[in-house]
């Protein structure tokens, strides 16, 4: 091919290239990049709806001094220390155990385990607000069944956020099981006969080659539940509003109302950068100490 | 033979712990498609029944009160277009950060990638504006268009056209097709499986999608099925048995879907975390 004909479908590849992109990148840039580079400057000049001009850092130091923000933090850490362990662990076991399954049967727990993800969190929080009920659930008929009192879940200071934690990990965590499988069936069979043969039994196995073989899919099953338990939100406000008191508000679910309950904009924004921020943190902290290639 | 025996029996507890999780699992769905045929006294009856007797259909008649196939309606509409706005955008754009040169391409891509992380809050307040400023509030504008940003199914596209031969590219060149034509008929029908499971994900998450609609849609005759059945929660606290009918009606096209599509579910979960 001469110069100039090579350089003439470069040009036209160039010119497709920027035409293709032009769709997701314009929507891009108005539906993403100028709502993230707005909210910053909403959180410096917004009070309320209104734009009064540079306010520095008085929202940042509002929310801090707000009654509700400590206690909304302190829900969000304590529900994501239960439910980012159990998303990490509960599917890690699950995978190892379906994998001595026959193929058939390992379809089915597949499925069975992804199905009720498939429900949305409304539909699940809506569940669980009946199972929760006092006088006709289901819980307090089970767990009467074992000898514990009935509770008043939702209703109580003491259970409601325990009863929004139960409700995460007692879910069927098919898709990380799903990831967790798919890793496990690239490790080569033949570490696990070496193994065998030295006399290692199926826990050891599990801890001394799948789980650290596995640190990658680990890692992303974490920083991803990180993310998503973070940012809980539906079973707060369609289960309890936050309540009784401030005892199931989380972070989200104070962004959300501070900006349409008390349209607080400014604060609303500071609220969510600050849990950008710490979200990123926590992921890139993760990044730092726990990847490293994985080599067979 | 004797091997074989205490191989199966070693495996035994696997099944059993396994069995008993997707006991766990599956019962919350159970009991709701259960609790949404019975009646207003065996709903209240001790012990608690699974299969409910007698079986009844009041709270389904006692959910049409509210336009529930208004809501549906509704959710099917939406989903619909941005499925299908989504699957377009994100094949154009994946296919031209896979397989095309143009200068800055991967600095773009790379501030496509980075705002994968921050979390939807940041950007809640100042689309809400933007959105009321186009005039889009309280109408199917606000839901339809942000998705078009489609950033994950930009990447999850780049990632499987990736793996496409480039010779498929180059022949339709040598042949004189335009890169349009490359693009649809070329590249287009072999990315199929990469589409079918970004447009099924694409559609469960905006039928399921609660806090945006909540957000944006305050008329209730514009309510997509989640954001009904949230308002009939709030409006009748304790009629359990139709808000269980509702949640069973929302809940079945997605759990079909899933068992009919289940391969593509199980392929599509896999790209972001392995190939990444």
């Amino acid at each position: 091919m001469n110069l100039s004909l090579r350089r003439g479908i470069h040009n036209r590849e160039a010119i497709a290239g920027y035409l293709f992109v032009a769709p997701v990148y314009i929507a891009f840039i108005l539906f993403t990049l100028y709502p993230l580079v707005k909210s910053v400057i909403m959180s410096f000049t917004m009070v309320g709806t209104e734009y009064v001009g540079w306010v520095g850092l008085q929202n940042y130091a509002a929310v801090f001094k707000d009654y509700a923000w400590w206690p909304s933090v302190k829900n969000t850490i304590i529900y994501s220390a239960v439910v980012v362990p159990a998303a990490i662990f509960i599917p890690f076991f699950l995978a190892a155990l379906v994998r001595l399954m026959t193929p058939a049967a390992q379809t089915i727990a597949k499925s069975c385990l992804y199905l009720p993800q498939v429900s949305s969190g409304l539909v699940m929080s809506l569940v669980w607000f009946w199972i929760y009920d006092p006088f006709n659930g289901l819980m307090n008929y089970l767990i009467g069944k074992v000898g514990i009192p009935p509770q008043i879940w939702l209703g109580d200071a003491n259970t409601a956020l325990l009863a929004l934690i139960l409700m995460s990990v007692l879910a069927g965590h098919g898709s990380n099981m799903l990831l967790y499988l798919a890793a496990m069936g690239g490790i080569p069979n033949t570490l696990y006969e070496v193994a065998r043969l030295e006399g290692a039994n199926w826990w050891q196995t599990l801890h001394n080659i799948t789980w650290p073989l596995l640190r990658p899919t680990v890692l992303y099953v974490m920083i991803m539940s990180i993310i998503s338990s973070f940012q809980v939100f539906t079973p707060a406000y369609v289960m309890t509003r936050g309540g009784p008191g401030l005892a199931t508000s989380t972070v989200v679910y104070k962004i959300f109302n501070d900006l349409f309950t008390y349209f607080s904009f400014g604060i609303a924004t500071a609220e969510a950068l600050l849990l950008a921020v710490v979200i990123i943190g926590i992921s890139l902290i993760q990044f730092r100490f726990f990847a490293s290639d994985v080599e067979y | 033979m004797q091997n074989k025996v205490s191989d199966i029996l070693k495996k035994v507890p696997a099944y059993l712990l396994v069995g008993i999780w997707i006991v766990i699992a599956l019962t919350p769905l159970l009991w709701m498609v259960s609790t949404s045929f019975k009646g207003e006294t065996s709903l209240m009856s001790t012990p608690p029944k699974l299969i409910p007797d007698p079986f009844s259909l009041e709270n389904y008649q006692k959910l049409l009160e509210q336009p529930v196939f208004l809501w549906v309606k509704n959710s099917v509409f939406v989903a619909t277009i941005i499925t299908l706005e989504v699957v377009i955008v994100s094949s154009m754009a994946g296919y031209a950060f896979a397989k095309l040169q143009f200068p800055g391409k991967n600095f773009m891509f790379w501030l496509l990638i980075s705002t994968m992380m921050i979390p939807g809050q940041v950007t809640l307040a100042p689309l809400y504006e933007l959105v009321m400023n186009f005039g889009f509030l309280d109408s199917f504008k606000a839901l339809i268009f942000p998705p078009m940003a489609a950033v994950w199914g930009t990447f999850l596209l780049k990632q499987f056209i990736q793996t496409l031969p480039s010779e498929l590219i180059d022949s339709g060149r040598v042949d004189g097709a335009s890169e349009w034509q490359i693009f649809s008929r070329i590249i287009l029908p072999v990315a199929k499986p990469g589409l079918a499971v970004l447009g099924i994900f694409t559609f469960v998450a905006h039928w399921n999608d609660f806090m945006w609609p909540l957000v944006v849609l305050k008329d209730q005759s514009r309510y997509t099925i989640q954001l009904g059945l949230s308002a009939f929660r709030f409006e009748h606290t304790t009629a359990y048995g139709p808000m269980m009918a509702g949640a069973t009606l929302a809940a079945l096209p997605m759990v079909i879907i899933f068992l009919l599509l289940q391969r593509y579910f199980m392929e599509g979960l896999t790209v972001g975390a392995l190939k990444g």
